[in-house]
């Protein structure tokens, strides 16, 4: 794993201090056989200190893979990541720091919780021995010291009887203690960001509302900020004060949770609000986003949403739309729509959308 | 697939589709040096209920409650261990092989996985054509245009036949599922987690195709799925399972509204709402589901019911086992204590419960 961002143009500036996290034009290509994919094609946001803010996205969206660009868990090559891109954390930029010092970071100020607790674990080493790794390597404490912490670790996210719990392995444990492991080794070292990725997807409900809540209160009593990735927008509303909508590698829309779940401004996230099924749609069919998302290797020529979208005319086809302003500063979203181009059209559209989330949908199935 | 075939024994009014009772399936578990018997799975153990023609009849249940079991041994996938499935009155569960053979191309099945379902080195029309073929339909030309028919009929071009699996989406996938399906004009559709796999804005898709169906060919489904959300846009009437047996069944409007069995109502507390106004305290179960080879006596809910430990924890339910019974409501309930359940009681539960509560421990 050698990487050099060559001809290194010169940082920009460091953010304030309250800013924990800062991704600025975060841009990630694989390099394979047919071609270059931009996975994460000039991404933006930030995360203050103790915040938790969303990604939201399908799948092949990028949500993933902006999380491990962020980690420095991406082999390069194939993976390689634009020379403009900075990720500034806890006041420096650590996309360039060498590896080694990346790994003093990694685990210890910045975790992360994995989706598929079982193959993230390793099988043939203790839960114990698997937590107080990470503690000796980081916190350079004794053995005695490590195991002492991994226990208080596991009490931390509620596993009973952790003096036990840590002797064994994580065949022996279900789904939902497995995720509490993970986040317990997440937390063994306080970090100041925690990265989840999709961590309920793979349990059942009831499972889900305990990590759910767990994680919340974990942040609350550790001060921990939280980027959750996820394309459970329930969870979302739930969870987090900020979100990021994320389609074909980019961000579309930003702002906080209240504005962004109930007053969307780009039609990706208009389309994936109206499909949700409710008992308020009951009766009526539902709203659907028509084809499916494209190709990485075959994106649109200009707006990435524009084959599937209900709203799009000839400019959408023509030319990419800019990320613009609807609202305060953070306030985000990228559609024609939005600039003075759309000025004649913006109030239909939005009055669409609140009609289609009243009634069963409009908007005909086309085939796939 | 225009002419649907009306042939059947005309049904006496009010009669159920489908009939399930006293229904079970137990897997034994072999162990030790002969392969004796050790244990037994009771994953379906014990179940009644009817599907009305024409109705969607769902399942809601975590994992490793018995639904998918449940499914399957009403097409007898699986051989049931005991009870019996009527099918337009008939005993299915007694039928000998070939007219039960007979009788799948009436009752058939729609599967979660729209990757491992379908056989990768078989062309769709392959994929799709073997059922017709093992119904008797030996002709290849009248079969091709059935197939033909059938992917039309779930929105995919004509031309697909000749192609293979890889080259489809997710969501294309799973239409090729459901054309399989259908392909045999079939009155009763197992949808075993149809949409699970899919992205959101695909998974409206598959639903609304799903709706557009049953009403252009009158199909009666059974819905299983463990998405509360779906289940209560998509169906009529709702059966909860949980280790293998049904703890409340009644139609959307009162279970949603007005459940009362205390699994049930945690289960839809613990629905995370795409509505960051109704942001809840929730009510959160400790533990997981415990195992079904070892359900706990009485009332297999006791380990994690909050109800119980809110009524100081009363003998009955661990000592006798509730059956279903109907409450004033008209829906069933299988609980000692349905009539104590009270919103305001829950919001007490969910109220006092501590922000980390210790998981339960679970046997080790």
């Amino acid at each position: 794993m050698t990487e050099t961002i060559s001809a290194t143009p010169p940082l920009g500036a460091p953010p304030d201090r309250d800013t924990l996290l800062e991704v600025r034009d975060l841009r990630t290509y694989f390099r394979v056989l047919d071609g270059t994919v931009p996975a994460v094609d000039g991404v933006s946001f930030s995360v203050g200190r103790g915040k938790t803010i969303g990604i939201v996205g399908e799948s092949g969206s990028g949500k993933s893979v902006t999380a491990l660009t962020i980690m420095r868990l991406l082999d390069i090559p194939p993976a390689e990541i634009g020379a403009e891109s900075e990720v500034w954390f806890d006041g420096r930029e650590i996309l360039r720091i060498p590896l080694n010092v990346m790994r003093k970071v990694r685990g210890k100020d910045m975790a992360m919780i994995f989706q598929e607790p079982l193959t993230s674990l390793n099988p043939v080493f203790t839960i114990g021995e698997q937590i107080a790794e990470q503690v000796r390597l980081h916190l350079k404490t004794s053995g005695r010291e490590a195991t002492d912490r991994s226990i208080e670790a596991l009490r931390l996210v509620g596993i009973p009887s952790p003096e036990s719990r840590i002797k064994q392995f994580p065949h022996e444990m279900s789904g939902g203690m497995r995720q509490r492991v993970m986040i317990a080794m997440a937390l063994s070292c306080e970090p100041k960001l925690i990265i989840a990725d999709e961590p309920t997807t793979a349990l059942d409900v009831t499972i889900q509302a305990q990590i759910l809540e767990l994680l919340k209160a974990i942040q609350q009593r550790t001060g921990s900020a939280l980027m959750l990735i996820t394309h459970d927008l329930g969870v979302v509303a739930e969870m987090v004060d900020h979100v990021v909508v994320m389609y074909a590698g980019q961000v579309v829309e930003q702002g906080t949770v209240e504005e962004v779940l109930l007053d969307p401004r780009a039609p990706y996230t208009m389309g994936l609000l109206e499909s949700i099924p409710s008992v308020e749609k009951r009766g009526g069919r539902l709203s659907v986003i028509k084809g499916v998302v494209p190709s990485p290797f075959n994106l649109p020529p200009a707006c990435r949403f524009e084959p599937r979208c209900p709203y799009a005319w000839d400019l959408c086809h023509e030319e990419a739309p800019p990320l613009s302003r609807v609202g305060s500063a953070d306030r985000l979203a990228r559609c024609h729509l939005h600039t003075s181009a759309g000025d004649s059209r913006r109030g239909a559209a939005l009055q669409q959308h609140i009609d289609a989330m009243r009634v069963g949908g409009t908007i005909r199935d086309a085939p796939a | 697939m225009t002419e649907m075939t009306t042939s059947t024994t005309p049904m006496a009014a009010g009669e159920p589709l489908v009939r399930v009772k006293g229904l079970k399936k137990h897997f034994p578990i072999h162990g030790g040096l002969l392969r004796r018997q050790v244990a037994t799975v009771y994953a379906v153990d014990g179940v009644d209920f009817d599907v009305q023609p024409g109705e969607i009849f769902s399942l809601v249940g975590e994992s490793g409650c018995g639904k998918t079991t449940l499914g399957r041994s009403l097409l007898r996938l699986v051989e049931p261990t005991a009870g019996t499935v009527t099918f337009r009155g008939r005993d299915v569960t007694g039928l000998p092989a070939g007219e039960l053979r007979a009788l799948r191309r009436k009752m058939q099945i729609i599967f979660q996985d729209p990757f491992g379902s379908l056989n990768p080195r078989m062309p769709i029309s392959d994929i799709i054509g073997e059922g017709l073929l093992a119904q008797g339909l030996t002709d290849r030309k009248t079969r091709d245009s059935k197939v033909e028919d059938a992917l039309e009929t779930v929105g995919l071009r004509r031309e697909y036949t000749r192609r293979y699996p890889h080259e489809f989406s997710g969501g294309q996938r799973q239409r090729i599922g459901i054309a399989r399906a259908l392909a045999l004009e079939p009155e009763f559709v197992v949808c075993d987690e149809p949409v699970s796999a899919l992205d959101v804005s695909i998974q409206s898709q598959v639903l609304n195709l799903l709706l557009d169906l049953r009403r252009d060919f009158n199909l009666t489904y059974l819905f299983i799925s463990h998405n509360l959300s779906v289940v209560q846009y998509f169906s009529d009437r709702v059966g909860v399972m949980y280790l293998g047996r049904i703890v409340e069944l009644g139609t959307v409007a009162e279970l949603y509204r007005n459940a009362r069995h205390p699994y049930t109502i945690a289960l839809l507390s613990a629905i995370p709402e795409p509505d960051p106004r109704r942001r809840k305290k929730r009510l959160v179960l400790t533990g997981d589901v415990p195992s079904p080879v070892a359900p706990p006596p009485g009332c297999r809910f006791n380990t994690r019911c909050w109800l119980r430990e809110k009524l100081g924890n009363p003998e009955r339910c661990v000592t006798e086992e509730p059956e279903l019974r109907v409450l004033q409501s008209g829906h069933q309930v299988a609980c000692h204590f349905a009539e104590d359940v009270t919103s305001a009681a829950v919001v007490a539960v969910a109220a006092s419960q501590p922000a980390i509560a210790p998981a339960a421990s679970e046997p080790a």
